[in-house]
Formats: structure tokens, sequence, C-alpha cells
């Protein structure tokens, strides 16, 4: 276990934790805006993956050029992300608006059930065993350094995520509809009392987040190579977890969970054994919700009367 | 409702447990196959009325009964099978596992609920993962995916008159047809009494506002820490029934998220806070699974209408979407479920009121 192989294990967790951020942060934008733990984020995810599939398949991706394949990935990650922003879109305004003004518990239950439906239509879709995706990066390694892999692959995880992240910061920062979601976030009424339209925030949040996770679910096609109709859950539930675990609703908060659960997940992978991953990280998130409920860059809120 | 007689209108549960006791004596086939299947439905209401202690009464969303379903199983299976040095017999590893795996509820429940609903929830949902991977894991202990078998059934070695009861566990699937009811009918019976106690009306209030139920001096903490122990203790209980049913624990997956999700589903299903309603849905879900889609599948295959097998043709192929659309409705059109309980839907619909 020499210094070289953790630096190793490292660089693949902050890769994998990347990814694992560009899905938090859907679920960390929609809870702050409407409280919900959109339980089927996870599973957009994976349809937008079997859209890519689709359209890898029908413009025969795996066998175009070098330029024709860097176009084609910057294409795909569009339409997936237009694909996922708009399904989201959809759902919300059809199941979760209806239900603004009922007890907590109706939107999640709900959003359970459209996390079957959508399984359901993965499962038509792509069948009920894993598909591999086809390899369409070189795994020529990058660095000159002995021992240390970073491939075109985790460079295409960079090289997406960051801007987007950057992109998304500067969104919610400086432009009008950022600061309509902030006084969305924190007070709705008020923000409706103001003039924001809290409905269009709404819908243009659910865009944002799904598209997010549209192109998170190309570059886990390309990543990962492997999707199934059942991987949404999964990766939901590490994505949730980095949300919390960065203290949801917080959209730094939900990059540096992403991060950290990349990292626990690479490195417990490595020292102590792929299978107790699951119950590493979710030991981890209970004791972190214990000591620091709020999560690690999170607001401490008073529960209100 | 004014013409069903006042006994059926006000005693349910009774006329349901004199005919369920009554059937096994006149329909044959509870002696086979179908008793078995009876059985699982009941085991599954336990689960469901435990976890309606939690989501139900006191409302905390709970996305992981099925670990301590899991956890009454496992230690039931340790306390009996040949492996292990103890075989303390089925009753008494009952015992001991219902007030274990009310412990680990307090264990688990005292540090975490203080959390806001929705972290709660999270916190449930990964501690049914740890306890999976957990149960897979340690294979010395479990067994790993083989789970730990065999379960010996209640009562191996006794014998009462010349009848080995173990034995007749055994061969005759009524035996635990009857033991399943019987826990059932006590769990009804308990459940019934502790709405009207002091402690479940103290859950009701918490639910309904826990601050005003603070300020009334009602512990919140306290409150919410025995709905825990308590869904846990019923849980665990309806697992050793389920370990000594199926004389063996079963794999692991038996016990991860989907049966954590479709218990809630069939509480929600059938009316949060209501032993009608919750016993209702579990029938449902299971229902569907055992009688209707095999039934269903095999009418569309007699009728020839998919001859290419494609799943999209075959009823179980819609199962999920099915499921989740019954959700996404009964949340929109009907929250209370439904067979709901009178203070819930009054809650619900106070403009009607």
């Amino acid at each position: 276990m020499s210094a070289q192989f953790f630096l190793q294990q490292c660089l693949i967790g902050l890769t994998n934790g990347a990814l694992v951020a560009l899905v938090a942060l859907g679920y960390t934008m929609v809870y702050g805006i409407i409280g919900l733990i959109n339980f089927a984020h996870g599973d957009l995810i994976m349809l937008g993956a079997c859209l890519a599939l689709s359209l890898v398949t029908a413009f025969g991706l795996a066998t175009a050029g070098p330029t024709a394949t860097w176009l084609g990935i910057a294409l795909l990650i569009v339409a997936c992300g237009l694909f996922c922003g708009s399904l989201n879109v959809c759902v919300a305004r059809i199941v979760y608006k209806p239900l603004r003004n009922a007890p907590k518990r109706a939107p999640l239950v709900s959003a359970i059930g459209v996390s079957f439906i959508f399984m359901n239509i993965g499962l038509f879709w792509i069948g009920s065993s894993d598909r591999s995706f086809p390899e369409l990066l070189p795994s020529t390694n990058l660095l000159p350094v002995e021992g240390l892999q970073f491939t075109w692959k985790d460079l295409l995880v960079l090289v997406v995520v960051v801007p987007l992240m950057l992109g998304l910061s500067l969104l919610v920062q400086t432009t009008r509809m950022g600061r309509a979601m902030r006084a969305v976030s924190q007070d709705p009424t008020a923000a409706a009392l103001v003039g924001v339209d809290v409905d269009r925030v709404i819908a243009a949040t659910f865009f944002i987040g799904g598209a997010l996770g549209g192109a998170a679910s190309v570059i886990y096609g390309l990543y990962i190579n492997t999707i199934g109709f059942q991987m949404g859950f999964q990766n939901g539930l590490y994505a949730f977890t980095a949300a919390v675990l960065g203290g949801i609703g917080s959209i730094p908060g939900a990059v540096v969970g992403g991060l950290v659960i990349g990292l626990v997940r690479s490195l417990s992978s490595a020292y102590v054994g792929e299978r107790w991953t699951g119950a590493i990280v979710f030991a981890i998130l209970i004791v972190i919700l214990v000591f620091r409920p709020e999560g690690l860059l999170g607001r401490r809120t008073k529960e209100k009367v | 409702m004014s013409r069903v007689p006042f006994f059926v209108r006000e005693r349910w549960e009774l006329v349901a447990l004199a005919v369920l006791a009554v059937a096994p004596l006149v329909v044959p086939a509870l002696g086979g196959a179908l008793g078995g299947q009876v059985t699982t439905l009941f085991i599954y209401c336990i689960l469901a009325l435990g976890l309606n202690v939690m989501v139900g009464y006191t409302g905390l969303v709970h996305l992981g009964i099925a670990a301590f379903f899991g956890i009454g199983a496992y230690l039931v299976a340790i306390l009996t099978v040949p492996m292990y040095p103890f075989q303390i017999g089925f009753l008494a590893a009952t015992i001991v596992s219902v007030l274990a795996t009310a412990g680990i509820g307090l264990a688990l429940g005292a540090p975490t609920l203080r959390l806001r609903g929705d972290y709660l929830a999270i916190v449930t949902l990964g501690f049914g993962e740890v306890v999976k991977v957990t149960l897979r894991n340690l294979e010395q202990i479990t067994g790993g995916m083989k789970g730990l078998n065999p379960v010996p059934p209640p009562g191996a070695g006794v014998k009462i008159g010349g009848l080995d009861l173990g034995l007749a566990f055994a061969i005759d699937p009524r035996w635990f047809y009857y033991l399943a009811l019987l826990a059932l009918a006590g769990v009804v019976v308990a459940m019934r009494r502790l709405e009207q106690s002091r402690l479940g009306r103290a859950w009701v209030a918490v639910r309904e506002d826990e601050l005003a139920a603070s300020a009334m001096g009602i512990s919140a903490t306290r409150v919410k820490l025995s709905a825990f122990a308590m869904s846990s203790a019923v849980a665990g209980l309806a697992g050793c029934l389920y370990a000594a049913s199926l004389s063996t624990t079963a794999d692991p997956n038996a016990y991860d998220f989907n049966r954590s999700i479709m218990v809630l589903c069939a509480v929600i299903l059938g009316g949060l806070g209501s032993i009608p309603g919750t016993i209702l849905g579990v029938a449902i879900l299971v229902g569907f699974d055992t009688v209707l889609a095999p039934w269903a599948d095999s009418w569309i295959q007699q009728m020839n209408i998919n001859p290419t097998g494609s799943s999209l043709l075959s009823f179980s192929g819609w199962r999920l979407a099915i499921f989740g659309l019954a959700l996404v409705l009964v949340m929109r059109y009907r929250p209370e479920g439904l067979v709901p309980s009178r203070r819930l839907a009054a809650e619900l619909h106070e403009d009607h009121a």
C-alpha cells in the first residue's frame, strides 16, 4: 500500500465524486426550493442513460472518428440534458404541483411512485439485464507519472462537471432567475408578494436539476460503461447522501459532499473491501447526521411555529 | 353503512378472526401451499402494523423497517439453529429477539430522533442498507447469501399426549397458519388498546403538532422513542415468525429497501394510522403479486395475445408502473388511504367538516 496507490485511489475518488456531486446538485436544488426529497431523481438519470445508449447505437457513435466522437458526446450531453430537464419539469407540474399544500409526506410518497414508474419505463426501454455502454474514448494514460492512471474518461468527467458547476453558481449568484431562486428557497410567500413568479422559479429549478442529471447520465455511461434499469436507486442514494452530507439545500455543500462520498467510496473499496463500501458510506452518513445534522456546509435552522 | 349490522361494523376484527379461524377446517387447500402463502400474508400484516406505529400514529417516515424484520429473523435463527450452541427453542428465542430488536430500535432512535423528518427518513434508509450489507458479508455468523438454516419448527422435541409438536409444525402448514393468526390477532388487540392509551394519544399528538404537544407537557423525544422501539419490536416479531415458517432466514436480499418500501406502500395505500387499512393494504399488495399477476399472465397466455413473449404485453411487466401510479393517485385524490383512520381523514379534509 504505497503512497502512489493512495494517490491513485484519491484521484479515482475525486473523479467519481465529481459525478456524484453533479447528481447531488439535482437533489439539493429541488430540496432547497420546495423541501422535497426527489426520490425519482436517480431514476430520471437512469432514463437519461437509456436515451444516451439509444442515441449512441442509432448514430453509430462507437465507430466514428475522434472529432466526430467529441462532437457527438457534446450533442449527447445537450440532448440528454434537455430530455431529463423537460421530463423533470413535466413530473413537477403534473405530480408535485397539486400537492403543494398537502402534508409533507404526500409529495415524498408520490416521488417514490414516480421512481417506480420511471423504473418500469427503463425496464421496457433497455430490458431487465445490465447493458454495456460502448467505450467511446481511448484509454491512454494522460499523466507522465508511472503508476498513476488518468485517462480521457477521467478528463471528460472533469471537463464537463467543473464548467457546469461554475455555470450553475454564476447563475444562482448573479442572474435575476438565480436571485428569484434564492428568494423562493428562503420564503416562497414573501417572494411571491414582491413579484417573483414562484411557479416559474420552481419549474426552472426542476429543469436545471434535471438537465444536470441528464449530463451526469451521459458521463455515467461513458465512465462506468454499464447501465441497467435499477442503477437509479443505488446512485441516487449515494448522491442524496452527498447532498445531505454537505448540507441539503446548499449548492457548494452538494459539491463538497459529492467529493467526500467519492473519496470514501474509493478508499474504502481499496482498503476495506468493495462489498463493505455501501455500509461504510451510510454509517458515515448516520454519524454525521447525529453530530452535525445541518451537514458540513448547511445552515442551522430553527424549527418554526 | 346503516344497514350493516352493528357487530359487523364495530367488531370487524372478531368476524374476520372467526372466519379465518374456521377457514382451514373448511378449505382443504389451506393444508397445502396456499396455507403457507396465507401465513406469509399474516406475517406481513404484523410487519406493516409495526411500521404503522411509526409512520401512521407518530408521523415519522421510516424507510428501513425491513432491517428490523431481518434482525428478528436472524436473531431467532442464531438462537435456534443446530450450528450454534444456544438452541433455546422458538418461544424463548422469540422473546429474546423481540426484546433485542426493541433495544436496537432504541439505540438507533436515541441519537437520531431529534433530526428533522426528512433526515430521519434517510437515517432509517441508511440503517437498512448497513444491516443488509452486514448480513450479507458476515458470512461466519449469518451464512452470507445462503442465510441460516434449518430453523427448527416451534415446539421441536416437545410432546403433548403423544403428539410431537415440532413434527406437526413441519408436516402441516395449518399449524403455522394458526400460530401466525394468533400472533396477528394479539398484535391487533395490542394496537387497539395502544391507540386508546395515554401513550397512543401522545403519539398522535406529537404527529399533529410536536410543539403544541410539548407545550402540553408531553416529552416528544420519549414519545417518539417509544414509537421507534414498539415499531422495531413488532417488526422483529414478524421476522421471528418469518424465519420459523420458512425454516430458513433466506438470503439477506429478502430484507432490503424494496421490502421496506413495499410495506410502507401497503400502510400508505390502506390508510395511515388505521389497523383495518393497513391489513387491507398488505392484502392488496400481496394479492397483486401472488394472485392477480399470475392469473392475468396466464390469461394473456391463453388468449394468445402475446405470441412473441414481449414484456410489454405481459401483465407482470407493468408491476412497478402500476404500483407507482397507485401511489401517485392515492396521494393526489385520497391521501388518507383506502380505509382511513377517522382522525386522519378529518384532518385532511378540514374544509368539508
